[in-house]
């Protein structure tokens, strides 16, 4: 397929458009297209917290918080997987709980909180659990590793939280940071290179740091 | 992705009037359902109505010994809640046993009652699908149906509910309370809730176009063990291929529901009076009439042997 040569086109610019026209080109279109919808593109204005700063985006109403903060406001920490909210590669914390950015939409979270990987921490000040990921080689080709740090952290929030889980034998009792409770919680971030012990281990490590 | 208009009321009444006054508008909540299936056009509304701005978000003691939860209570803490767990436990296993924890960190309470009755043919748009487009025909009758149903299906669909809250609140003898776009309030209790799908797979539910849930209400604890045992190919994050729902009590009587094997919660309270015999005399009445593929008939044993563990833990 030509690649269009268009002046300052991204290289994230050009697999979309790459992969848009692979979507075009396997979806039966006319079959498949359903009535519905307005005729055109309806745009509004989205003001959120993100990262700690407040940003305002003008956005299509179809944009998800994902493509949001991905494509208007340029923090590509968080990744589209599947964008069906069964991979977790965009699991962004958003007024303090953890979510899929990809199945909810931006003009939803207006006045919301959002963080990012981007804003647990930076190259030169990590956040402990980015550090423990380090620390225990909790990934190898990195694409998930936003999702399953955004999703760490929360995690052991949830836990702290006294929210319980399928595993939790006792619905009633304290819950504890084990094994079994973070991989049943950690369920929603896939790592197709198999990272997983090591993202156990990297979240046992912090979960047994005092507060 | 179709485009539409958006609004977000802060009334329910609001919220009800602007659906059923605007062709062809959907309720949205948490999204995680609607929004899946909008990205694949097969939802295509023209006009969503956000309902996060309507409050609902509460869980209250009932005057008669029961709670009252808000349509719009987050899967995450209807399962926490302190009074969930301690008095229908079976309702925060249900709700733990379901999706990942992001999603049920934005799924919610009405919204995973109306996640769709659905089958791997309904998102397949080469394929035909009574249920995305009636009269197509159905794809799945001759395809592959391990995951679908075993009885309530019809000649036109045999997708199943994919829900695990939905069984347990079946269980549970919940009402569902609505408001429509008039200010009319109504209650459905949950037996009538979801509806088979005879010659029209498209609607999942009795509820009326432009109808709001605003509240599910659970009657006052039912004594006994409350067990959720849910069997699926993986061990976390995978639907049913059979769900158990149920309160046992030490001599064996109880109440119980089936998830994975029916387009809605499957519940024959006659067959509860032989929970003292065995899973199999109870099984044998539920699942009577049941009309599995060859590819599922396996739910039928599955079934029974769920039970007979449920059973066992109670006991235990």
């Amino acid at each position: 397929m030509r690649i269009p040569r268009v002046a300052n086109m991204s290289r994230r610019d050009v697999i979309a458009a790459a992969t848009a026209c692979a979507a075009m080109g396997t979806l039966p279109v006319p079959a498949a297209a359903q009535p519905g919808g307005t005729e055109r593109p309806v745009l509004t204005t989205v003001d959120m917290t993100v990262n700690g700063e407040r940003r305002v985006v003008e956005l299509d109403t179809r944009t998800s918080l994902l493509d949001a903060v991905r494509e208007h406001l340029h923090l590509t920490g968080a990744k589209k997987g599947c964008d069906h909210g069964q991979c977790g590669a965009c699991t962004m914390i958003v007024d303090g709980r953890r979510i899929n950015s990809c199945l909810t939409l931006a003009v939803m979270h207006r006045g919301s909180t959002v963080t990012t990987i981007e804003g647990l921490g930076q190259p030169d000040h990590l956040h402990p659990m980015q550090a423990a990921f380090i620390e225990h080689d909790g990934y190898q080709c990195g694409f998930c590793t936003p999702g399953q740090i955004c999703s760490g952290v929360a995690v052991l929030a949830e836990i702290k939280a006294g929210i319980p889980s399928h595993v939790t034998a006792d619905l009633n009792a304290p819950m504890e940071a084990s094994v079994d409770e973070i991989r049943e919680r950690m369920s929603g971030n896939l790592c197709r290179c198999g990272a997983y012990s090591n993202i156990v281990e990297a979240m046992t490590e912090i979960a047994g740091r005092p507060a | 992705m179709k485009s539409f208009t958006y609004e977000r009321p802060d009334t329910p009444a609001a919220a009800a009037a602007a659906v059923a006054g605007t062709p062809n508008a959907k309720f949205i909540a948490g999204g995680t359902n609607l929004l899946d299936l909008m990205k694949l056009q097969i939802e295509t509304p023209a006009h969503l109505v956000d309902v996060n701005g309507l409050g609902l978000d509460t869980v209250e003691p009932t005057g008669e010994g029961g709670l009252r939860i808000g349509a719009l209570v987050r899967n995450t803490d209807l399962a926490a809640h302190p009074r969930v767990r301690k008095d229908y436990a079976v309702l925060s296993r249900a709700l733990l046993a379901g999706a990942s924890g992001q999603l049920r960190n934005k799924a919610t309470t009405a919204g995973n009652l109306l996640q769709r009755t659905r089958c791997p043919y309904f998102y397949d748009t080469a394929q035909a699908c009574n249920k995305r487009q009636p009269g197509s025909g159905c794809s799945a009758l001759d395809g592959v149906s391990r995951s679908l149903a075993v009885i309530g299906s019809s000649e036109a669909c045999i997708a199943t509910h994919p829900g695990d809250l939905a069984v347990a609140m079946r269980v549970l003898d919940a009402t569902v309370e609505t408001v429509d776009g008039k200010g009319n309030e109504r209650t459905i209790p949950m037996a009538e809730f979801h509806r088979l799908p005879g010659d029209k797979p498209n609607l999942d539910t009795t509820l009326r176009p432009g109808e709001l849930i605003t509240a599910v209400t659970l009657p006052k604890p039912v004594a006994g063990t409350h067990i959720y045992r849910k069997v699926r190919d993986r061990a976390s994050y995978a639907y049913a291929l059979v769900s158990v729902a149920a309160i046992l009590r030490k001599d064996g009587s109880g109440h119980v529901a089936f998830g994975g094997v029916a387009p809605k919660p499957w519940r024959v309270e006659a067959a509860e009076a032989d929970l003292q015999k065995g899973a199999k005399a109870v099984t044998d009445k539920v699942f009577s009439g049941a009309k599995p593929t060859e590819d599922n008939a396996f739910k039928l044993k599955l079934a029974e042997r769920t039970l007979t563990a449920a059973l066992t833990q109670a006991r235990a």
